[in-house]
């Protein structure tokens, strides 16, 4: 069975590492600040206690007043798992860090939140449209679009 | 005199026979050997995470049996579990059965489409396709039965199942599970040791181990390149933690692994359906679940090993009758990442195989 690592006490870890960056944290999962989600991404693979080395899934929630992006990821040696988050606020223009260095399969992913939801991804090497054509108008994906 | 050459730029699909639906890949060629290719895809795209916003998450069940149409009752599953999940409900132990039973009936009919199309791939036109179908017609018979549908089944239903099975089922799945062995021996001894398809298939597209897990693979395509990586195992769902199943790896991650992993998988689905079989007790097959069912303030993430991979549902709700936000972690999608690597050096007729062996389904990577 994965066991999903509690939010509260990686956020102490980070913490130690990394001080005030974790904005919030639950038992479900991690908020960090998006201008530092690489660097604590970065040590969340490197470090050997945690070993995340695959990512599950990126997911973009619009909650209005800001974006919420769902980070996923687990370990295969220690077979548990986190969930980090990372929001911002900025809707004409929000932007976060990319993990396509650290896991090639956010790659499509992070193209299609940018495709659907509007956020780029600040250190993607092919940022551009892939479900959607180029030329369309809008982020279908956001609460306001429709 | 020197001969002054050029790269060649050639768009195979979107609509050709060999991309599995409406896939396009933009190669770039150098006399027949590819040296860069682009995929270019979004044909297909519905828009299906945006309408799920729009219905209950009962109605959220139809749009499901779209994403991976050659295996509805895996994304059935995985969707009820998230639901499930979400708003805490209990399934009834005979549905839970039954689940199992269905979805491991889906691996193998997947299967044997992904393996068929792969020797289509090849250039076996259309024998070892038709012997594929030939089976799979009987599993599609199977969930007629329960279902009344062929191809898009909408047979679970949030805490368990839309109806209890026909009396006729079970004799005529154990009739199934008793000739299915011997059709996948037959396969074996049309296909393993065949030369053309060792010469085809063998050291071609290799998807070396640390690449796999680091396009985040999952499924066949990552046990191929020697993962021991199988959801039913490593974080159990359902009731998969009461059977006893192996979870065959390849060793190369070649095209040829790749056909492999999936004969063996079919076995070691039969083995699961005979268990289950053997144990599936009477009573109740759905939970007493309200029909607008209204999951309380929070998210959840489900994921279930499904044929083409780790098939996941990631719901937000917000206690309204539909969810406020529904991601889906589409295997096939993330599993393409790598094909631009997988495919460099290779000749066109080795692309065509390499794609055909990653076994994707349009419905799901566009959504």
């Amino acid at each position: 069975m994965t066991v999903s690592l509690s939010g509260s006490e990686v956020a102490k870890q980070i913490a130690e590492r990394f001080p005030e960056v974790v904005s919030e944290a639950s038992d479900q999962a991690v908020v960090v600040k998006s201008e530092s989600l690489f660097e604590v991404t970065e040590y969340l693979k490197s470090n050997p206690g945690f070993d995340f080395d695959y990512l599950n899934y990126i997911a973009a929630v619009d909650y209005y007043d800001y974006f919420e992006l769902v980070y996923q990821m687990t370990s295969r040696e220690h077979n548990h798992s986190l969930i980090l988050k990372t929001r911002c606020c900025d809707r004409d223009k929000p932007t976060v860090p990319s993990v396509v260095s650290l896991w090639r399969g956010a790659d499509f992913q992070e193209r299609e939140i940018y495709d659907l939801m509007g956020i780029t991804f600040e250190g993607h090497p092919n940022l551009k449209r892939i479900v959607l054509w180029e030329g369309f108008e809008g982020y279908p994906l956001r609460k306001d679009y429709l | 005199m020197v001969l002054k050459t050029e790269p060649f730029m050639l768009n195979i699909g979107p609509v050709h026979p060999s991309t599995h639906g409406v896939f396009r890949m933009r190669a770039t060629l150098d006399g027949e050997v590819i040296v860069d290719i682009e995929p270019v895809f979004g044909y297909l795209h519905r828009g299906i995470e945006k309408l799920a916003e729009e219905r209950t998450y009962t109605g959220i069940i139809p749009l499901t049996d779209r994403l991976d149409y050659l295996a509805s009752m895996s994304n059935n599953l995985a969707y009820v579990l998230s639901v499930e999940k979400l708003a805490k409900i209990q399934v009834p132990e005979r549905a839970e059965y039954l689940r199992v039973i269905m979805a491991e009936l889906q691996r193998i009919a997947s299967h044997l489409i992904a393996v068929g199309a792969f020797l289509n791939d090849c250039g076996a036109f259309f024998t070892p396709f038709l012997y594929m179908f030939r089976e799979r017609e009987k599993i599609v018979d199977l969930f007629e039965m329960v279902s009344g549908q062929r191809l898009l089944y909408n047979y679970m239903r949030i805490g368990g199942l839309s109806q209890d099975i026909p009396d006729e089922f079970l004799p005529a799945l154990d009739k199934f599970i008793q000739q299915m062995p011997g059709f996948i021996d037959e396969y074996d001894r049309l296909l393993a040791e065949n030369e053309l398809l060792l010469a085809r298939a063998k050291g071609v597209g290799i998807l070396p181990k640390e690449m796999a897990i680091d396009i985040c693979a999952s499924g066949p395509v990552l046990r191929a390149s020697g993962v021991q990586w199988d959801i039913r195992k490593v974080d159990p769902y359902s009731i998969y933690d009461r059977f006893e199943f192996d979870i065959p790896i390849g060793s190369a991650g070649d095209c040829y692994d790749r056909y492999r992993v999936r004969i063996e998988e079919m076995r070691q689905s039969l083995r699961i359906i005979k268990q289950a079989m053997e144990q599936i007790p009477p009573g109740e097959i759905r939970a007493k679940v309200l029909h607008l069912v209204r999951p309380p303030i929070g998210e959840a993430y489900a994921h279930i090993e499904a044929p083409k991979g780790e098939l996941g549902f990631y719901l937000v709700s917000d206690n309204s009758i539909a969810p406020y936000r529904c991601h889906i972690r589409a295997p096939s999608l993330i599993n393409l990442t790598a094909l631009r690597e997988m495919m460099i050096g290779w000749k066109v007729q080795d692309a065509i195989i390499i794609f055909g062996s990653i076994d994707i389904t349009m419905g799901e990577v566009d959504r």
